[in-house]
């Protein structure tokens, strides 16, 4: 923003008593306001410390690895809920990325210009679709068809990879709610993508095409190279938003508590979906306490999301010498 | 070179048809993968019309819900239309005037080093998952005084708040210098050159942002579930008590058992969607318009 730059000059103090106080209400009320933001994102991570010092003092960091949700016995662990949302989220990416490379190049290399525009619209779109109505849609549309159609045929083609194991009864379970996650991010990476995927120059295309290369060629020699890192941090914050999604998943994934199932057809939890499900049905001050733990756990996650997207972009901006 | 060298040289070798076999099918791959995604949408939006067509009716307006309802009791949603209107609203009046204050700092006021400072936190706030900002506004203001609409208001305005300060920074960038330079030389102060010039220049893309914003947060779930969900049977236009809304609403009836909620629940989100899209799809055309006028504006 080269907006201050040039008005810089202008900013020498006025010298009119009422012009100079009316900068200083502004400029005043301006900086408290951003300092504000930052004071919240401090409250936040203050407030979940405090809700979480009891179950962090009583179970410590071991809490990380520890399987069962029992609320008699007053034990709790996280792991379940870990395995939950990384086999969740990182399937979801896995399913997703292509499919969002895809619609990108599609929209900045293939289409007919008078296709670009709807096409970019309604992929976009889909991103303000709220994560309850795909999870009403995935637990009673998605699941019946996954549960008659998608499940058995997987098990029955692929069924000697443990992965892939007997279908689930009711259609819920990992693989739905991979599913429905994959319908959440696939709108982000894609519109990253694409304003990417339209920012490397002409000149290098057509030097490409003009070698004699294909579209495929150039876009595996060309485009994919030059915007390798802005891709990269694109996926980074699909995952970001898969791995914090509660209600959707808390619909679809089936709710079990304490089960790691290797099967990708079984059902099980995610720390956001957990949360959303058993926050105000917590029985004890321990559990409300472990739930703000598993509260924690998403909020470090998120920003070591953020802080990785970003410092990708900022590297890969260095490397080609435009300022992003 | 005789007449036969150069017709080899234009027939493909198998190496060419190779290539442009790999591109073919990355080229339908391509066409495939756009249709998909735009298939996603269709036939998500078509689900929820066909199924919650059904059910809308003035009944749906007008009647509240009815706990344990025995199937075939005539009610509806007004109770979570109210409730939205109310959290959403006093969410907005919240985060629109803190939001764009932000906005005024970053590209008015504040120095390089802290512009990239608060633009990192606003990107940090806008990545913390909205699950995080329930169990934050809990602790924060539900804990200890009971749940409300507005602790739910609250936790959508933080939700709020990075969509509305990034939107205004962005078009606040557009307004030409000219304008501020043309106003600073009149002899206005700076805070009339801001107030008077360069805010109103940009007052319609910063009102689409923050229309965008509202579509955004009027259909969160998580964190009203956990400030503002516990509520009594009735309309209630209170904030001060625990508020229905309509994506709580879903929720819940989404969990029932009984198939006479789940239909209330596709018309509710027949509802939500059309009332989301309109607004986005709107507010997207307005945005390119607005800016359009101010690049025009700036040569």
């Amino acid at each position: 923003m080269s907006a201050l730059d040039t008005t810089d000059v202008a900013r020498r103090p006025f010298t009119g008593r009422r012009a100079r106080l009316g900068d200083l209400l502004l400029q005043g009320a301006a900086a408290v306001a951003a300092l504000g933001a930052t004071v919240i994102v401090g409250l936040i991570a203050w407030q979940l410390i405090k809700g979480a010092r009891l179950s962090l003092s009583t179970f410590g960091l071991g809490f990380v690895t520890d399987v069962g949700w029992d609320p008699v016995h007053l034990h709790f662990g996280a792991a379940t809920f870990l395995y939950g949302t990384a086999i969740t989220s990182f399937g979801a990416l896995l399913l997703g990325t292509p499919l969002a490379l895809g619609i990108a190049l599609f929209v900045s290399e293939l289409a007919p210009s008078w296709l670009r525009g709807p096409v970019t619209a309604l992929v976009e779109t889909l991103a303000a679709v709220p994560s309850v109505i795909i999870g009403l849609w995935g637990i009673l549309v998605l699941a019946p068809i996954m549960r008659d159609h998608v499940e058995p045929a997987l098990h029955s083609s692929l069924g000697f990879v443990p992965l892939f194991g007997p279908p689930n009864s009711v259609g819920t379970g990992y693989l739905t709610a991979i599913v429905v996650l994959t319908i959440m991010i696939v709108p982000i990476i894609s519109s990253i993508s694409r304003e990417l995927f339209l920012g490397v120059p002409n000149e290098l295309k057509e030097g490409a095409l003009g070698l004699g290369a294909t579209r495929w060629e150039t876009v595996r020699g060309v485009v994919f190279p030059y915007t390798r890192g802005g891709v990269a941090a694109a996926m980074i914050l699909g995952l970001g938003r898969a791995l914090g999604e509660a209600i959707a998943v808390a619909l679809v994934i089936g709710a079990f508590n304490n089960s790691i199932s290797g099967n990708v057809f079984g059902n099980g939890n995610t720390l956001g979906a957990w949360i959303a499900i058993q926050f105000l049905n917590a029985a004890s001050n321990l559990e409300k306490s472990s739930l703000v733990y598993l509260g924690l756990i998403l909020l470090v996650f998120s920003l070591v999301v953020n802080l990785l997207a970003q410092a990708i972009v900022r590297r890969s901006a260095r490397k080609l010498g435009t300022p992003s | 070179m005789s007449a036969a060298d150069v017709s080899i040289l234009r027939r493909p070798n198998d190496r060419l048809r190779r290539r442009r076999a790999v591109n073919l099918a990355m080229e339908v791959l391509g066409w495939l993968a756009a249709a998909i995604g735009v298939a996603l949408l269709v036939i998500l939006v078509w689900s929820v019309a066909k199924r919650g067509a059904s059910e809308l009716s003035l009944d749906l307006f007008t009647k509240s819900q009815v706990p344990y309802a025995v199937s075939g009791t005539s009610q509806g949603l007004a109770n979570a239309f109210v409730g939205s209107l109310v959290i959403v609203g006093i969410a907005t009046a919240i985060a629109l005037p803190f939001g764009i204050l932000i906005a005024i700092y970053v590209s008015e006021f504040a120095p390089r080093a802290v512009r990239n400072g608060v633009n990192f936190v606003l990107d940090v706030l806008n990545g913390i998952p909205a699950i995080v900002i329930g169990v934050f506004i809990y602790g924060l203001i539900v804990l200890g005084r009971g749940q409300s609409g507005f602790a739910g208001s609250c936790a959508l305005a933080v939700l709020m708040l990075p969509l509305v300060a990034r939107s205004t920074i962005e078009i606040l960038a557009l307004v030409p210098n000219s304008l501020r330079e043309a106003a600073l030389g009149l002899g206005s102060p700076r805070w009339r050159a801001t107030l008077g010039i360069v805010v109103p220049q940009a007052i319609g893309g910063i009102l689409t942002g923050a229309t965008l914003a509202v579509a955004r947060v009027a259909g969160e779930t998580a964190p009203l579930l956990l400030t503002t969900s516990i509520v009594g049977p009735g309309v209630h236009w209170n904030p001060r008590m625990a508020l229905q809304s309509v994506p709580v609403a879903i929720y819940e009836l989404t969990d029932s058992p009984i198939p006479s909620d789940h239909a209330i629940a596709w018309a509710g989100a027949l509802v939500l969607i059309l009332f989301i899209l309109i607004v986005s799809l709107t507010a997207r055309w307005l945005a390119t318009r607005s800016r359009r006028k101010l690049a025009r504006a700036a040569r």
